[in-house]
């Protein structure tokens, strides 16, 4: 199915998506007591901080991410992706990973559990990355950088 | 024991969710982000079910008290806003424009294309070093 009007968007895969992640996310949050937040988890997994879960609960969490993927992979025969190149992909990591640790949480924690449950910070969080990430791509696209 | 088996489980289902909503292609992550050019707005869908499915979850969290599989609720604060915070998240958002990628699909998709994946991942774990290495040595 297609929205009229965006014609690559592909909103039932993502209802679909989307649903699993909430799935996910209820089961960290009901089953561990604690947040799916993927930046933290994944800190956590590598000794970088982050807490609530064991470290072995980590990096089952941060193991299962690539194995669902892969599930979906083999069942679907492939998954569509294009990357940037390397340059973009150490700058982008790099600040990722330094915007979580400050702003102690991503698009999973922030985005999806923090707002879910109408938490302040959570809300300005999620706001805020989305139009610096928004901003990013205007600018980007301004200046003719193509990174995919 | 238990607890890791539903951690596995979570992140299992949370990097399916992840490739059948289209998050796992930065393709789409950007088209998102490119509110101002050929706007696409799967990721809306994929965030509002999710939204959806968590908004009931936290409903239960006070009916029972307890986790199913651990002591304790460690829950996060709701109100602690501060500077950091807010510029932690603008970082963030930024790196997230610029290769289409966070934390959740960056790892999944090291079983899309390893390579990539594998650099944007390590790099995002020296940033977090740096925060470590920085916070620790001004105490």
């Amino acid at each position: 199915m297609t929205l009229p009007g965006f014609p690559d968007a592909a909103p039932l895969a993502g209802l679909a998506g989307g649903a699993l992640i909430g799935i996910a996310a209820a089961i960290m949050l009901l089953g561990l007591g604690r947040i799916a937040g993927i930046s933290g988890i994944a800190a956590k997994a590598v000794g970088l901080g982050g807490s609530g879960i064991t470290r072995a609960a980590a990096w089952m969490f941060v193991l299962g991410l690539p194995l669902g993927a892969l599930v979906v992979a083999a069942a679907s025969g492939g998954i569509e992706a294009r990357f940037a190149g390397p340059l973009p992909l150490i700058v982008a990591g790099l600040l990722v990973g330094i915007g979580t640790r400050l702003g102690s949480g991503c698009t999973s924690g922030h985005g999806v559990c923090g707002v879910s449950r109408l938490s302040a910070r959570s809300l300005v969080a999620t706001g805020t990355f989305m139009l610096t990430g928004i901003a990013t791509v205007a600018v980007m696209n301004a200046l003719g950088w193509e990174v995919l | 024991m238990r607890a890791e088996l539903a951690a596995l489980i979570s992140g299992t289902l949370f990097g399916a969710g992840l490739a059948i909503g289209g998050m796992t292609d930065p393709v789409r992550v950007r088209g998102f982000l490119d509110v101002f050019g050929a706007w696409d707005p799967t990721l809306a869908f994929v965030m509002g079910a999710a939204l959806l499915v968590m908004a009931i979850a936290w409903r239960f969290v006070p009916r029972i008290g307890t986790p199913l599989l651990a002591e304790n609720f460690h829950l996060p604060q709701k109100s602690d806003l501060t500077r950091k915070l807010i510029g932690g998240a603008a970082l963030f958002g930024i790196g997230w424009g610029v290769a289409g990628l966070c934390p959740g699909p960056g790892i999944a998709a090291l079983v899309i294309d390893f390579n990539a994946a594998a650099i944007f991942a390590a790099s995002m774990i020296a940033g977090m070093a740096i925060v470590r290495l920085v916070e620790k040595a001004s105490g």
